[in-house]
């Protein structure tokens, strides 16, 4: 089958390959890339399992093709951690507040989280709710990412206001 | 000195990280970064994928299959059929109960999306657009989907392949689509207590099909190297040991030559206990080819193919006298299994433990028959977060207790006071076998009653029906009272095997010389936290800090046998087996320590970390110490090193039990219900990680949420399934989910050695009936004894329209 060549930037690195029109950005970062921290739970949009940070916005990978993100600028959750290793507070809250079990959805609760706290950065328990909505759990019932999700906006917060004074 | 000579008590304590603390997570630091390593992440050199041809009936005739199609088309490396897998016999395996089901279909298929043909091809894209152009020439037959007409008189048979035979693995079949009939218990003595008594209830409760649907579905990679004549298995297997006995027995390779790992699983409850046609056809595939061979589920597979749970259609009778006292229990249940016999029971169960049927109640007298049939419908029949059959049978019971205690018009917290054993009666022998280790259940009911302001809330309910009454509301008020017991930790081997292994577990530790230590355990976690509370366990047990402590699971080349992670047996058996083992080492380090220290091993007593000379508390040696000894300043002939192996097979299992209550508003216009408030106290006996029990409680409350208010795997008449996928099947996100509120007693296992019992599954046996008995319980003054999960607002807005409810 006829390939395309792609050539985005991916967690601050620019990333070419050649791919099918019809293969699906999910593929490409895991098969390709070998991004394997987003992951394939459905194959409906539903589970949310694939959330990357594409372009300024949540996107499910699993329902975008690798050609569509030609030139964009895509995070993954292996983009999150700083160089030298220091979590991100969201990751940091994920692990403080018991916000994942199997951790399977936890890459894209993680990439969403990173969006929805640029969109509203002090949301409320049910803005929370709402806002991961589009990401589903199976073993944590979601207090506890919801209360994640609160760790690590107050971290956040606190250090744009440390940084501000 | 050094800093652990210099520490006080607490701070020792805290820095051992041991039983009781909550302690984060060792196995988060790889998922939150992405680096988990699931089955589908892993990648292997040269390896292609399979992908299945499915059946689009749910009962037909193959009269030909044609893969010339999809072997031209380029990167098709093979397409397998029945006809492929016949000369090994391969194109049925064994099923854990008995039975035998099909890899690959050979004259007929049974189910909907049964597996046809197997395609391997370089990439998944290719397996997938070859699958389509294999041609199955099919003729109809007339499928049976109702459990209930399956043992009709002229029924068509189904299961061709067994057609006459009279005897079952479980015995007596009594007709083609019959599996076995199981029974227990005083069927004379239960008849009489019905007739005698002073009132009786009786009431069809049928617990839906639903289906496990953990976030990532199964797969597996084969890899046969045939050189050295030796396959490695990757897969989403909660009991990995199993696997590969089972692949040695199917394959006749030997089983030293064979290496299964279980990698990260994302979420199992009970979906990934089974062995599946996918994994059977990647080994074989990888057998045929010399090549890895990977196959990874889709959502539609998952939901529609393999391991559905529950179909229960129970009958229950219950004889009680007029002032509430239950005499007698009686239950039929007729089990819908689906195409094949596939239920993952142990194996003597064929209806796993529904015995405990009985419940938190002592009941004189009781029987149980179970009927299982086939129909044209998926196998399976999994423990979906619970033990063998057990939500089934806390369903059946809590919502009979309810619809005794609506006969007699009494409160349905005081009927269940009124009836439970009794502190006192541990150990309680039930009237259908169990012998109940420990509980409390007065105190638990009574803190749950006292938590929620039980009274006050029946109080709100009664003026809210009388608003409605009036019509000053549009609302109906329910509050949902549960009280379960488990049946946990399977199993004491005399009872309980799988395809005859007995299920003991176990747990292997290695303590090094600089005193951190490595242990190994026969179980498998798919989210449970092994690697963090184990090595809880083994801190309190060893004195070594559990940040010194690696735990692996899931390995066979490397872990010792056990029968792996399902039927909360993880706690109270490898769980034990780490105590025990704990022990070991720890008797051998005395031994060390009395000849560092000088006396006699009699003169020592232990201390969080380390051995103390009694009297002369300067005078001690501790576990880093002794660790370092153990290579190389022994005592007299004794053996070097410090590692220690124990298998545990345990004496009875445990009995978790909890008292449960929901508060539910339901809109009498819309059939919409909202959650108002869910308190949960359960009662695992020693808690081993409060953060973690919590967190399993929360998860499994949400899997009880969705499967009473939501989920099913329903079938229509030709049976084609509805709604397998996401976009139909019920998994709540974070806006419908409730907010929990947890709490607890403890009440220890007595024979457990640290008197834990378990907890992952409680949740989901006691969520289930708490909301159901709410849904119903805001229209029992109106006369409703039962409504049929689940409870869909299309479902309750229906139950509102026949009472005359609805504008």
């Amino acid at each position: 089958m006829n390939k395309k060549h792609v050539k985005m930037t991916v967690n601050g690195k620019t990333v070419e390959g050649d791919v099918e029109a019809r293969t699906l950005l999910i593929h490409f970062l895991r098969e390709d890339l070998g991004l394997t921290g987003p992951h394939i739970g459905c194959e409906t949009s539903h589970c949310g399992a694939c959330t990357v940070d594409l372009d300024g916005r949540s996107v499910k990978s699993c329902t975008l093709f690798a050609v569509q993100a030609e030139n964009a600028d895509i995070t993954t959750v292996e983009g999150m951690a700083a160089a030298d290793g220091t979590l991100h507070a969201i990751q940091e809250g994920f692990m403080q507040e018991h916000g994942l079990q199997c951790g399977f959805c936890t890459p894209g609760m993680i990439m969403r989280t990173h969006r929805l706290l640029q969109e509203n950065p002090n949301p409320t328990d049910e803005e929370i709710r709402w806002g991961i909505s589009g990401n589903l759990c199976r073993c944590t019932g979601y207090q506890n990412i919801v209360k994640a999700v609160r760790y690590a906006a107050n971290k956040l917060n606190d250090t744009t206001r440390e940084a501000a004074e | 000195m050094s800093d652990a000579q210099t520490m006080t008590l607490e701070e020792r304590e805290a820095t051992l990280g041991g039983v009781g603390t909550a302690r984060k997570r060792k196995e988060d630091v790889r998922f939150i970064q992405g680096a988990g390593n699931y089955v589908d992440d892993v990648k292997l050199p040269g390896m292609v994928f399979g992908d299945f041809v499915r059946s689009p009936y749910a009962h037909a005739r193959i009269k030909s299959i044609n893969a010339e199609a999809a072997l031209a088309v380029p990167g098709v490396k093979a397409v397998l059929t029945a006809a492929d897998l016949k000369p090994l016999n391969l194109h049925y395996m064994p099923t854990l109960a008995g039975d035998v089901q099909a890899v690959l279909a050979e004259e007929k298929v049974l189910f909907q999306n049964q597996e046809v043909a197997f395609v391997v091809a370089d990439d998944r894209y290719i397996a997938s657009d070859a699958a389509e152009l294999v041609e199955v020439d099919y003729e109809e037959l007339p499928p049976i989907v109702d459990a209930f007409k399956a043992m009709d008189e002229g029924a068509i048979c189904l299961r061709e392949d067994i057609q006459g035979k009279t005897e079952g693995a479980h015995g007596l079949r009594k007709h083609d689509n019959h599996i076995f009939e199981w029974e227990i218990g005083d069927l004379e003595g239960a008849d009489k207590a019905l007739a005698d008594a002073e009132v009786t209830v009786k009431e069809l409760i049928t617990y839906q099909r639903v289906h496990p649907s953990p976030l990532e579905t199964c797969a597996s990679i084969a890899s046969m190297d045939k050189i050295k004549g030796e396959l490695t298995v990757y897969g989403t297997f909660q009991a990995p040991h199993v696997v590969r006995t089972v692949a040695s027995l199917l394959s006749g390779i030997p089983e030293h030559k064979i290496r299964v790992i279980a990698p990260d699983i994302g979420g199992g409850f009970g979906n990934k206990v089974g062995v599946y046609p996918g994994y059977v056809c990647s080994i074989v595939a990888s057998i045929v080819l010399g090549i890895p061979v990977k196959w990874v589920e889709d959502r539609i597979e998952n939901l529609s193919a393999t391991a559905f749970a529950r179909d229960y259609h129970m009958t229950g009778e219950l004889a009680a006298t007029k002032d509430g006292k239950i005499t007698g229990l009686k239950c039929h249940v007729l089990a819908d299994h689906g195409a094949f016999d596939a239920c993952a029971d142990p194996t003597k169960w064929p209806a796993g433990f529904f015995n405990i049927c009985t419940g938190s109640y002592d009941i004189p007298v009781a029987h149980v028959s179970v009927d299982g049939v086939y129909t044209n419908k998926a196998p399976g029949g999994v423990a979906y977060r619970c033990s063998f059959r057990v939500t089934e049978a806390a369903y059946m019971i809590e919502r009979m207790i309810d619809v005794l205690a609506q006969k007699l018009e009494m409160d349905p917290a005081e009927l269940r006071l009124k009836n439970f054993v009794q502190p006192a009666q541990f150990p309680y022998n039930s009237a259908l076998g169990w012998e109940y280790d420990s509980g409390d259940y007065p105190t638990a009911m009574n803190q749950m009653m006292q938590a929620v302001d039980y009274a006050g809330l029946r109080k709100e309910q009664a003026e809210q029906r009388d608003k409605v009454a009036r019509g000053e509301s549009r609302s109906l008020m329910g509050i949902g009272v549960a009280f379960f017991t488990e049946i946990v930790g399977a199993g004491p081997s005399r009872n309980c095997d799988i395809l005859g292994v007995a299920m003991f577990d176990s747990c292997e530790i290695r303590v090094h010389p600089t005193g951190s230590a490595i242990a190994r355990l026969g179980t498998k976690s798919q989210g449970q936290a092994h690697e963090t509370t184990y090595a809880q366990i083994l801190a309190t047990e060893i004195g070594i800090p559990s940040e010194d402590i690696g735990i692996e699971e899931g390995d066979t080349d490397t872990a010792p046998y056990g029968l792996g992670t399902y039927g909360s047996r993880s706690t109270p058996v490898a769980g034990a087996a780490a105590a025990r083992v704990g022990r070991k080492i720890r008797a051998k380090a005395q031994k060390i320590a009395a000849h560092l220290l000088e006396v006699a091993e009699g003169d020592l007593e232990w201390e969080i970390d380390r051995f103390k000379v009694k009297g002369l508390p300067e005078k001690e040696a501790t576990m880093k110490e002794i660790a370092w000894a153990a290579y190389n300043n022994l005592p007299e002939g004794m053996e070097p090193g410090l590692e220690a192996v124990d298998y545990y097979d345990p004496p009875n299992m445990t009995y978790p039990f909890g008292a449960y209550l929901c508060v539910i508003d339901i809109d009498i216009d819309t059939g919409e219900s909202a959650i108002r408030r869910f308190y949960a106290l359960d009662d695992c006996g020693t808690r081993i990680n409060p953060m973690v029990i919590e967190g399993q409680v929360h998860g499994g409350l949400t899997e009880a949420f969705g499967i009473a208010m939501g989920q099913e795997i329903a079938y229509d008449e030709l049976g084609n399934v509805q709604g397998a996928s996401l976009m139909d099947y019920f998994l709540p996100t974070a806006v419908e989910t409730p907010i929990w509120e947890t709490d607890f007693t403890v009440t220890p296992s007595p024979h457990h050695p640290i008197g834990a019992k378990g907890v992952g599954e409680s949740p989901n046996v006691g969520g289930v009936p708490a909301f159901s008995n709410a849904v119903i319980d805001a229209f029992s003054h109106l006369g409703v004894k039962h409504m049929p999960m689940p409870h869909t607002a299309w479902r309750v807005w229906k139950q509102c329209q026949e009472l005359g409810l609805t504008k």
